[in-house]
């Protein structure tokens, strides 16, 4: 087994979470990485979407962004967003969104607006984009974030995307008949939600890492005692991901 | 200037669609999403003409989106999104305009946007959604008082009300309609008849068109009227919406365009390592906007071997095996 980096291994982990029949939600970046490898390795019977309005592409090449013609090619079909949103929020699909974001809580809540003070901030990043909407309409999401204490945080600088809530029954209660996160992928772990509380637990730490790794990043107390280690990434996983996936590694670096 | 007798009147350049339909103090929405089909020949010759005080209202948008705000053309948006994939993970001017408090901001979501369009395209006042409940999107409001009192912005951003046909507490979101003075449209093409087919993803660009006071649509090429009836599956906006039809190869670079072009990774590379700065923002501004006095030019510069790198594959769409790095 070679060595693989950060990156990969999250991409891997997200991509192992995606079932066929699945409908998912790719943004860009890593999220865009970890729809492909599931459609290419573990779920081809799974339908990646985009919010611009692309239904099933080829992906024969990486898109760079979720406009990219490259999102255009080999479809079922070519829409908009009205149409795009209408999927994601459809009662009969199961539709998982893979979402980044700059801030998370322990509910699984998520800030991709500003640092500081909402009216002064002192970082602006791009907003909530299509990330709010998936987060409020479908069925699961799937989150990516890095570790470290300014990103996993108490109490988030703005509420961009709704996870669940205030823990418990607080999601529903708000208004949301269905989804909320189910998994957040890092580049040492993934972590989980408790079934009742919401609050996230450690559910598996990458091959060779320490579980204080994992905490020393999380800024909030969490739960590790049903932590189990990973599968490490195949080589067919770690091949086709750099070899066919993302070959000029436009994401993966 | 042309041949096409049905529309005669539409018909004209950069300079005049701009000089004829933008204002100080337009509220525009601007086609296309991040790196894709952005309605660039007209962004540029906005700046040019020194318009300013422009309300940008926007889902996602990147390229033209920082130009415009990079060069001072802008004091107020309203937007989901201000990327630029790769190559600005947060759009740089947005976001430096944003820190430093130059321009007022208030943010929705993609699909709120979106159905504030249909919403105005529709002619009602505002639509409900579920998307938002019980995040700072709902709650925080951008604009202060005084902004609300403005032509064309709504008298609250948005309101959470009790679903009338729903259970008891069951809440909604309702979003105010937006209905810009211009929307700006970048098409792959246009029939001589007016009628306009944009290839591959629309976004928002049919809301919008249909939502706005006046629609300015450029395009790659304008084809025969019986070619473009032949297939009206295709076609998304009719003549009698448009108010300016304005033919410009490579309106959209260096966004993508699809079956035309691909994105221009080494200027979009160039313009992020300018936009980091402002001296250097300041000379890219003086040497792709004000030293050239127009599109031709611009290209001029691009250069052919540059666009005949970005050549998009016909059938496929965009440029295979193409450097985006």
């Amino acid at each position: 087994m070679s060595g693989f980096t950060d990156r990969e291994m999250m991409a891997i982990s997200a991509g192992r979470l995606i079932k066929n029949g699945d409908i998912v939600f790719a943004g860009t970046g890593v999220s865009m990485l970890a729809a492909t490898v599931s459609k290419r390795i573990h779920a081809p019977g799974a339908v990646i979407f985009f919010e611009t309005g692309g239904v099933d592409p080829s992906l024969e090449e990486l898109p760079m962004a979720v406009a990219d013609s490259r999102v255009m090619d080999g479809t079922a079909m070519n829409s908009g967003l009205v149409e795009a949103f209408s999927i994601v929020a459809h009662r009969r699909l199961n539709t998982i969104a893979f979402l980044g974001a700059a801030q998370i809580d322990r509910y699984g809540n998520l800030n991709s607006t500003c640092l500081g003070d909402y009216r002064k901030p002192k970082v602006r990043f791009p907003g909530s984009g299509g990330a709010c909407d998936a987060a409020s309409l479908a069925a699961g999401v799937i989150i990516f974030v890095q570790l470290g204490k300014q990103r996993f945080v108490e109490r988030l600088d703005y509420l961009t995307s709704p996870g669940w809530l205030k823990g418990g029954d607080s999601r529903r209660k708000a208004g949301y008949e269905r989804g909320g996160p189910t998994a957040v992928v890092t580049e040492k772990a993934v972590l989980k939600f408790h079934e009742t509380t919401k609050e996230m637990y450690l559910a598996e730490y990458y091959p060779g890492t320490a579980i204080e790794a994992v905490t020393a990043g999380i800024a909030f107390p969490i739960d590790t005692s049903r932590a189990v280690e990973s599968a490490p990434p195949s080589d067919d996983e770690l091949r086709i991901l750099r070899e066919e996936i993302d070959p000029q590694r436009l994401i993966l670096e | 200037m042309s041949d096409y007798p049905e529309i005669r009147d539409k018909l004209m350049s950069p300079e005049e669609a701009v000089r004829r339909y933008l204002k100080n103090g337009s509220q525009v929405a601007i086609g296309g999403f991040t790196i894709s089909r952005n309605p660039m020949a007209i962004a540029y010759e906005i700046i040019r003409q020194g318009i300013r005080d422009l309300h940008l209202v926007c889902h996602s948008h990147g390229q033209a989106l920082d130009l415009l705000i990079g060069a001072g053309c802008v004091k107020r948006v309203e937007i989901a999104y201000g990327a630029n994939g790769r190559f600005a993970p947060t759009c740089i001017r947005f976001r430096k305009a944003v820190e430093n408090g130059e321009i007022e901001i208030e943010d929705y979501s993609n699909n709120q946007m979106s159905l504030r369009f249909l919403a105005g395209s529709l002619g009602i006042p505002f639509i409900p959604s579920k998307s938002g409940l019980g995040t700072d999107i709902v709650r925080m409001e951008g604009f202060g008082p005084d902004v609300r009192k403005e032509r064309k912005v709504a008298r609250k951003k948005l309101v959470v009300a009790r679903n009338p046909f729903g259970t008891e507490g069951e809440e909604i979101v309702l979003l105010p309609a937006l209905n810009p003075d211009v929307a700006l449209v970048h098409a792959q093409y246009v029939g001589e008849d007016g009628t306009v087919r944009i290839k591959g993803l629309t976004f928002a660009d049919v809301e919008q068109a249909k939502s706005a006071d006046a629609v300015i649509v450029t395009c790659e090429e304008i084809l025969p009227k019986s070619f473009i009836r032949l297939d009206p599956d295709q076609n998304c906006l009719p003549s009698f919406l448009i108010d300016a039809i304005v033919k410009v190869p490579y309106g959209a670079h260096p966004t993508a365009c699809r079956f035309f072009y691909d994105y221009d990774a080494k200027h979009l590379n160039m313009y992020r390592e300018a936009a980091k700065h402002d001296g250097a923002f300041r000379a890219y501004l003086d040497e792709w906007v004000f030293g050239v006095k127009h599109r031709g030019e611009y290209l001029d510069k691009v250069g052919g071997a540059g666009l005949a790198t970005i050549k998009a594959n016909p059938i496929i769409g965009y440029t295979p095996g193409l450097d985006r790095r």
